[in-house]
């Protein structure tokens, strides 16, 4: 973890609701499935994101956030040449070593670290398949920047693109192959693939305090125990986890 | 030179910065982030005999100037608190801690109290009698002047090492409650611990936390934990720990001129992790800037 004074380079709409936000001045390393905790002028706490992208040539990351509320509307005003207070490096991210046929599956805003876990994956050698799923079309983004990078299939619940469904129909529909699969997207998402098939690993979301261990305030239970989501995750094993009935 | 050291149950602190109970886990971590060997000393996680998950998510919700939380003393267990956490933060930090109980049952009290008496690299033992989100025991026991006495006397009882009792603030009149433990045998009172608050989800209109209530704390607690520790000191001898949305070296000078001997920090590390470290440099030219050369000679002046 390190808290880094940021300077915003881009802050651009991508649709109605998704913003892309990229920031100058990373110091250390980012990995793809860990987060950064924004700090927002007149917020007591900062707002979580996932990594979406990480230069290390130009020292600069990418977030992807849609406008839910107070918080990612203030950011959704802020100027390329704003600096903001930004945590960052936190969390475990995604295991992908030896692996030889990895599905990535992003559901709605958890597409935003897929991609960067995609460019990764890409680089090492091994052009993934990602399976995207999004309530309709319209709330797509980033689409062209993975064909680049991977196999895309999209599922949309409308049927307005590609698969008409969720992105578990659609795995077994299209029976998508693969060895292991990395998820991040709505619990409910995650809840069926982790039933569906254990191995895989899975990116999480809770109301943050800290952001790095601090507070138990983002506390699940694991078969091991408590895990934090800040600190032991976002991403979990999938059969690790104990979901909420 | 400024004097940052303060004593406490006749020892000396270098200085009077203690990270608050459950906002700093068990210390350890925080090392990574900073030498935490400048800390005058350092409160433990909230512990229960038995280890504990503690409330169902969400556990936090931002307010104006603070956070609720309900965390439910989420701890792994007074045993393994001592045999791992304890020796962990030992290695990196060689000072004496102050260990943070909380419990369902007086029994329960007891029991972990009597553990934590055990290890040596503890200084003191904070009641917590005053977590509002547990749903027994826990506030029920810092309400009432009576039940407060009680469990302070049986544990005082069985403790080796002093008895801090941390206060609520969610009480007519707080002073009342810090005589009671006086005399029940507390060697110091802390507060306040958080204030009942609630928020809710302006789409469902419904809380957002999943007990519904949770505990405020955070800056905006600032003027009313001050106006509590003002009104203790006026009430008791023993020491007085003030605490609650502490945010800067100024707002130390404001703790010890209301009465406070000491000060720990909460919710402000959880948004600015390095706070305790940047007060701690801090502290001695905002001191020399009022004229102030040991925090010791300052303590109480309000009231003079
Ligand atoms: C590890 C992690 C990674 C995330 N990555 C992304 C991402 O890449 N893109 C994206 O669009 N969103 C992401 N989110 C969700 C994002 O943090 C929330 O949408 C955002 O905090 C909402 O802030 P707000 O002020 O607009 O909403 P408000 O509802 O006004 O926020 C009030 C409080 O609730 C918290 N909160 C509200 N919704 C969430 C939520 N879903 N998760 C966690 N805290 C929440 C806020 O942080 C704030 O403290 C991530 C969350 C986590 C925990
Ligand atoms: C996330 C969180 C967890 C807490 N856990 C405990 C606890 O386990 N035991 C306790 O006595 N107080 C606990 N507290 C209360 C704090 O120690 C402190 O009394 C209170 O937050 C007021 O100080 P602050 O405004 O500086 O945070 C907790 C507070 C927060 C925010
Ligand atoms: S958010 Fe504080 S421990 Fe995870």
């Amino acid at each position: 973890m390190r808290l880094e004074n940021l300077k915003i380079a881009k802050n651009e709409c991508l649709n109605e609701s998704v913003f892309e936000m990229e920031f100058f001045g990373v110091t250390e390393p980012l990995e793809a499935g860990q987060f950064v905790n924004v700090g927002l002028n007149g917020f007591s706490l900062r707002r979580p994101f996932g990594v979406a992208d990480y230069s290390r040539a130009y020292k600069s990351l990418t977030i992807i956030y849609r406008v839910q509320g107070k918080g990612t509307e203030f950011m959704s005003t802020l100027k390329a040449g704003n600096y903001a207070e930004v945590l960052t490096g936190l969390g475990n991210g995604f295991n992908y070593s030896g692996v030889k046929k990895p599905l990535l599956i992003g559901g709605g805003m958890g597409t935003a670290p897929i991609y960067y876990l995609a460019k990764k994956i890409n680089e090492s050698g091994i052009k993934p398949t990602v399976l995207l799923g999004f309530r309709s079309l319209k709330e797509a983004f980033y689409l062209e920047q993975f064909k680049k990078i991977s196999n895309l299939v999209i599922a949309t619940d409308d049927g307005s693109a590609g698969f008409k469904g969720n992105v578990l129909e659609c795995i077994q529909t299209k029976n998508l192959a693969y060895d292991k699969y990395f998820a991040c997207g709505p619990e409910i998402m995650l809840k069926n693939l982790a039933k569906f098939d254990g191995n895989g690993e899975i990116s999480l979301e809770a109301r943050m305090g800290c952001g790095f261990g601090a507070c138990m305030g983002c506390s699940i239970k694991t078969k091991g125990g408590f895990g934090r989501v800040c600190k032991e995750g976002p991403v979990f094993k999938a059969e690790e986890v104990i979901f909420n009935e | 030179m400024s004097n940052l050291s303060v004593k406490l149950f006749g020892k000396t602190l270098d200085n009077p910065i203690i990270p608050a109970s459950g906002t700093f886990g068990f210390g350890y971590e925080f090392n990574e982030y900073y030498d935490i060997s400048i800390l005058g000393s350092i409160c433990l996680k909230g512990t229960t005999l038995e280890e504990r998950y503690g409330n169902p998510l969400p556990r936090i919700a931002e307010c104006p100037a603070g956070m609720l939380n309900a965390i439910g003393l989420q701890n792994p267990g007074v045993d393994k608190v001592i045999s791992t956490e304890l020796k962990k933060l030992k290695k990196v930090y060689p000072k004496k801690v102050i260990a943070n109980v909380g419990g369902t049952l007086v029994e329960d009290y007891v029991e972990t109290v009597k553990r934590f008496s055990t290890a040596s690299s503890v200084l003191a033992i904070e009641l917590n009698i005053s977590c509002p989100n547990v749903k027994s025991g826990g506030m029920a026991f810092g309400t009432s002047a009576k039940s407060a006495e009680e469990l302070t006397k049986a544990v005082v009882a069985v403790s080796t090492k002093p008895i801090i009792v941390k206060l609520s603030p969610n009480v007519t009149d707080i002073s009342e409650i810090a005589k009671a433990v006086e005399g029940a045998g507390a060697s110091a009172v802390s507060l306040i611990n958080t204030l009942v608050g609630l928020r809710l989800d302006l789409k469902t209109g419904k809380p957002i936390l999943s007990m519904n209530t949770g505990g405020y704390s955070g800056k905006g607690v600032f003027p009313v934990a001050l106006r509590m520790v003002y009104q203790t000191y006026k009430a008791v001898k023993i020491p007085i720990i003030g605490m609650g949305g502490i945010s800067t070296a100024e707002d130390i000078l404001e703790m010890f001129y209301a009465g406070a001997s000491a000060v720990m920090i909460g919710t402000e590390n959880l948004i600015n992790p390095y706070i305790c470290k940047e007060i701690i440099e801090s502290l001695p030219s905002v001191m020399e800037q009022h004229g102030i050369s040991s925090l010791q000679s300052i303590k109480g002046k309000a009231h003079l």
